[in-house]
């Protein structure tokens, strides 16, 4: 059982929880996952990792509330355990030697560049960050992303806050300012990550995407989550998940990812009419 | 009587057939399909074994079971004794008695079946070990003295559960790192309710935790710790029993189309996540109306019955060769027929045909006939030009067999691994090409049976003991 030991919600639907889960803690680097089950019946689910700290022995996730498992989950408090969580998963960012950077993340996958570009500034990279969300309220992050960013750009898509736009425009005027930069971090809904690496194919600029494909047990031995990569069929779960941007086919990935729409549904229906019952 | 009266009569007792679940009745429900022996039965059927002074039976069973003598004690009425004896050989024997090939094992060698059909020792050790599990009367064998040794073991199916068992009772402090939620392996990931139900499993596990056998889920090696990392945290050995798991699929165009499965993810959610029982349980599963199963296997016979059971009118089998050639067991192959399963022989998927949403709506494949026999010693199936046809399909679940896993290999410096990725065993010890690591399982042979897995970790568990035994 892992014990949740804090829980904040970031906005109306993207929770952040710290675990008391001091193994994975240990071993957990940027760019790393972790499953979860919530109970007997519960689905095991990816989430990225977005903090550690290997003395206090815990570990910190952001998710959005998507369907059943991730409203379960948002509506658990502090004190309250899981039955399950497995991880550290997948293989950590490659962030050796690169010097000038930039974080692009949209929506809730502000929560997962960010400690990417936590550990590029930390190694000494110039990061510039780039942050976005549908409008203010659902923008997260912003604080602790500027904190370790040499520049922060903030997007919404309704002009709400920040530059109105999307962040693959915001990233067009950065590369266009003459900016040097070595590789982008794009990390959001897939139209977000695809419309990141059109951009940056256009410069030839090197770009790592992370992808959040359906998982079962996420140790490469079912195969839900392939990908194709370059024409390759790869296994996000231990191949990845980053991947180069410019290979991926994010048009597959997004097919793939509607595979269980209908279930969804059904039992976030089902869910919702047995809390109204309570 | 004299004794060659004796054998005369046991000969004319014909084999004991096992009830089992109308198949109309069975697509309906996941409840397991023979129903087992009556203690009458069992008796009878135990009474056809012909004592035999040097018993072939016995060499033909891969943990090397005590056949005559627990099949004697069946026949005499000692029922938890029968259980008694054969767990003296093998830690999962309601296991092994439903799933093991005993026609190409113990059956194949039993004297009876020269003439007439074999003792059904399977059936009759299933009946045991059913017996033992269902009064309750588990008994805990006497064990070493601790030895104060740390034994690692690797993966919690059919290999690793083994190993475990056996160093157990020798005195080992051992301690399994099941990388999934549930321990088993294939056992509770792979085969299907219907035909091993999980509670068997878990009952298996049960007792070699009663055994003092220490199980960590949800830590995968490779990752959580490292092969070093548990040695540096005090372990004596490790065993690498963690399956070949990574599924293959053909390379052909379309087949990541949404609607086509691996039949590890089929088997796994509908199994270990019980997505059978969706939306009470959380994971989802398509139920597919028109299922293909691309594969002539245990797996693809299981896959094709969990599609069946899920509500699919039309249930296929796709596979190159004939119907000789498939390489699931016999009873498999039965079962599903009478299921009402359609097997398109000689038929070799090419291509997936998606719909305007990336669903699969069609197989394209082509007839095949059989040439010369290639290495494998079977007639190697050939294209038939021209013979390209459509099978309409929403659900495809490929079945074509599994590679390493490379996670350990990955992340354990100086293991050697050979071109497929499986560990290299350098001989039937299962020692590896580190010092007191050892391996067994499909990780070493790739893809085979549960039976063979646990006789590698018998071999495995004996090495162990001796090398920590003169260390």
């Amino acid at each position: 059982m892992t014990k949740i030991l804090e829980k904040v919600d970031l906005s109306e639907n993207v929770v952040k929880m710290v675990l008391d889960a001091p193994a994975i803690a240990r071993k957990r680097r940027a760019g790393q996952f972790v499953v979860l089950k919530i109970d007997e019946k519960g689905e095991r689910i990816p989430l990225t990792t977005v903090d550690a700290d290997p003395e206090k022995g815990t570990l910190t996730i952001i998710f959005q509330v998507v369907g059943k498992t991730t409203a379960k989950l948002a509506a658990m408090k502090a004190g309250d355990e899981l039955m399950d969580l497995q991880g550290p998963l997948g293989r950590p960012t490659h962030i050796e030697g690169v010097k000038n950077a930039v974080c692009v993340g949209g929506g809730v996958g502000v929560g997962v560049v960010y400690p990417i570009a936590a550990a590029l500034k930390k190694q000494g990279a110039k990061v510039t960050s780039i942050i976005g969300a549908r409008c203010k309220d659902l923008l997260i992050l912003e604080d602790e992303t500027r904190s370790i960013s040499d520049n922060l750009i903030v997007t919404t898509d309704d002009g709400s806050y920040g530059v109105h736009g999307f962040v693959s425009d915001a990233l067009k005027n950065v590369i266009e300012s003459g900016e040097k930069i070595d590789e982008v971090f794009a990390i959001g809904p897939v139209p977000m990550m695809k419309a990141v690496a059109a951009v940056t194919k256009n410069y030839g600029i090197k770009t790592t995407v992370s992808l959040n494909s359906i998982m079962v047990d996420a140790t490469g031995m079912c195969g839900a989550c392939r990908v194709a990569v370059g024409g390759e069929t790869k296994f996000a779960c231990v191949d990845g998940p980053e991947f180069d941007g410019h290979a991926v086919d994010f048009d597959l990935l997004a097919s793939r990812l509607r595979m269980y729409m209908t279930q969804e549904k059904e039992s976030m229906d089902k869910y919702r009419c047995e809390c109204h019952g309570k | 009587m004299n004794a060659m009266e004796n054998k005369e009569k046991k000969e004319k007792l014909p084999r004991h057939k096992m009830p089992e679940q109308d198949p109309k009745v069975r697509i309906h429900n996941y409840n397991e399909v023979p129903f087992g022996y009556s203690e009458e039965t069992a008796m009878k059927e135990a009474s056809r074994c012909l004592q035999c002074k040097k018993p072939a039976c016995r060499t033909g069973c891969p943990v090397g079971v005590d056949i005559p003598a627990f099949v004697k004690l069946i026949a005499e009425g000692k029922f938890i004794e029968a259980a008694w004896k054969l767990k003296e050989d093998s830690a999962l024997p309601a296991v092994c008695g439903r799933v093991c090939p005993q026609e190409d094992q113990c059956e194949k060698f039993c004297i009876v079946g020269k003439k007439d059909e074999p003792v059904a020792i399977g059936r009759l050790e299933r009946f045991a070990a059913d017996y033992e599990r269902n009064k309750g009367e588990v008994k805990i064998p006497e064990l070493a003295p601790k030895n104060g040794k740390k034994v690692a073991v690797v993966g919690a199916g059919p290999a690793g559960l083994t190993v475990a068992g056996d160093l157990i009772k020798l005195g080992y402090d051992v301690t399994i790192y099941e990388a999934l939620h549930k321990p088993g392996g294939v056992l509770v990931y792979g085969i299907p309710e219907f035909r091993l139900p999980k509670s068997i499993v878990e009952a298996e596990v049960n007792y070699l935790e009663k055994l003092g056998v220490k199980i960590i889920t949800n830590a995968v090696i490779g990752r959580l710790h490292t092969i070093d990392e548990l040695f540096a945290e005090g372990y004596d050995a490790v065993f690498l029993g963690v399956g070949a798991g990574s599924p293959v699929f053909m390379g052909i165009p379309g087949e990541n189309l949404s609607g086509i499965y691996s039949a590890n993810e089929y088997l796994t959610r509908s199994n270990l996540m019980k997505a059978y029982l969706f939306p009470e349980y959380d994971t989802p599963i398509v139920r597919g109306k028109n299922v293909a199963v691309i594969g002539g296997g245990n797996v693809a016979m299981d896959s094709v019955r969990t599609a069946l059971r899920l509500g699919a009118e039309n249930a296929y089998i796709i596979y190159r060769r004939s119907e000789v050639e498939l390489p699931a067991r016999a009873e498999e192959v039965h079962h599903a027929k009478e299921e009402g399963v359609q097997f398109k022989l000689l038929t070799n998927p090419v291509e997936y045909i998606g719909d305007e949403n990336g669903w699969v709506k069609g197989i394209k494949c082509v007839q095949m006939e059989l040439g010369e026999p290639d290495e494998s010693g079977r007639r190697r199936p050939i294209e038939k030009k021209g013979s390209e046809f459509v099978i309409e399909v929403d659900t495809v679940v490929v079945s074509v067999g599994t590679n390493a896993n490379p996670i350990i290999p990955m992340t354990t410096p100086g293991l050697e691994t050979n071109k497929w990725g499986y560990i290299v065993a350098k001989d039937e010890s299962g020692l590896t090409s580190r010092e007191a690591v050892y391996a067994g399982g499909d990780i070493v042979t790739g893809s085979a049976t549960v039976i063979l897995a646990m006789g590698a970790g018998k071999k495995a568990a004996a090495a162990i003991h001796e090398y920590l035994s003169k260390k």
